[in-house]
């Protein structure tokens, strides 16, 4: 069990560390367009879209740090150092509350 | 596949709200009773996973990218439930910290990949492994299978969902508010590249986890008991 539990977070600490290669992957993904790209593909922006689309500012849009123009190192850091908050940040909280709530 | 905001109309993403909110509590309770102490550690990898896993941009022929979810084996693994509520705490925290998804969407995205995913991949892989033992090949096509067709199938809810927009909100001119596309276009956007592309990639990532963590220990997935318990199990029936 514990062996199984370390192997696959050995395996987790992997795919943050390669995460960054995904910045790599040039292309769009369907439904996620922001306001410029729509307005580039339809010669209009949806109103309700617009209004709505900037209704939240994330404090590391994207998995980047705040700000643009960033070379392809900072943009890795950004996207590894997201991963890693993400890992700690779920998987902490579920440890707690799962340690909470489990029967033996 | 997650939606930012302003693509679902108030209609939709407040339905979805109200969809989720007594699904989440529900899920919170089934977790309560369900848990054990051993399955707490791979509760809490699972959410670090699916994390992890989503923010993993991978592109296809034909310029697109996406992503896997992990969604299935957290499924086979560890029950829909628990999956359920991984996705969710993965999918929130992508929202509010990283803007991937947006606020207003959260429960949409929930719905798509945190009750779609799971389900149809956990149903699906009982359904294909029938009586076989947990030992059996079958089971390993069977959570490669479950893996291809949830993660489609959360695509083709997510196409359903973006399609409806032009139909229930558009300006009296016929303008769309939010996402412009109708349903002829966005259901074949949204599956084809899953079917041709992502869903292969999760199949493979849900067969080589099972795998694993099957050779090592089969007791520790979900409906699955130990050796030792089987034998105590023998022992209870009088003879």
């Amino acid at each position: 069990m514990d062996k199984i539990v370390r192997n696959l977070a050995i395996g987790l600490t992997l795919l943050i560390i390669l995460a960054p290669l995904g910045l790599l992957a040039v292309g769009e993904t369907f439904g996620e367009w922001g306001p410029e790209e729509l307005q580039e593909k339809l010669g209009f922006v949806p109103p309700g879209l617009e209004q709505l689309s900037g209704l939240w500012n994330a404090p590391m849009s994207d998995y980047a740090f705040p700000g643009d123009g960033e070379s392809m190192t900072v943009s890795a850091a950004a996207y590894i150092l997201s991963g890693v908050i993400g890992a700690v940040v779920c998987g902490s909280l579920l440890y707690v509350v799962g340690k909470k709530v489990a029967k033996n | 596949m997650h939606i930012p905001d302003g693509y679902l109309g108030p209609y939709t993403y407040i339905a979805f709200w109200i969809i989720m909110i007594p699904i989440w509590y529900y899920a919170g309770k089934k977790l309560n009773t369900e848990l054990k102490s051993r399955q707490v550690p791979l509760l809490a990898l699972s959410a670090a996973f699916t994390f992890v896993i989503m923010m993993f941009n991978v592109p296809i022929p034909g310029g697109s990218t996406g992503h896997a979810v992990g969604g299935a084996i957290i499924a086979i693994v560890l029950g829909p439930w628990a999956a359920l509520v991984t996705i969710s705490v993965a999918l929130v925290l992508q929202a509010l910290m990283f803007g991937d998804g947006g606020i207003t969407a959260i429960a949409a995205n929930c719905f798509n990949m945190g009750v779609v995913m799971p389900f149809v991949a956990y149903y699906a892989y009982k359904l294909i492994s029938g009586n076989s033992e947990i030992t059996s090949s079958k089971r390993i096509i069977a959570s490669a299978i479950a893996g291809y067709l949830s993660l489609t199938m959360a695509a083709f809810f997510t196409g359903v969902e973006f399609g409806i927009q032009p139909i229930l909100h558009h300006t009296a001119a016929g303008v769309p508010l939010y996402m412009p596309y109708p349903l002829s276009v966005t259901i074949p956007a949204m599956v084809i590249e899953h079917v041709l592309g992502f869903g292969f990639l999760e199949a493979l990532i849900t067969a080589l986890i099972f795998a694993y963590i099957r050779r090592t220990d089969t007791s520790l997935i979900y409906g699955e008991i130990s050796e030792a318990q089987k034998n105590e199990m023998k022992r209870a029936v009088p003879t």
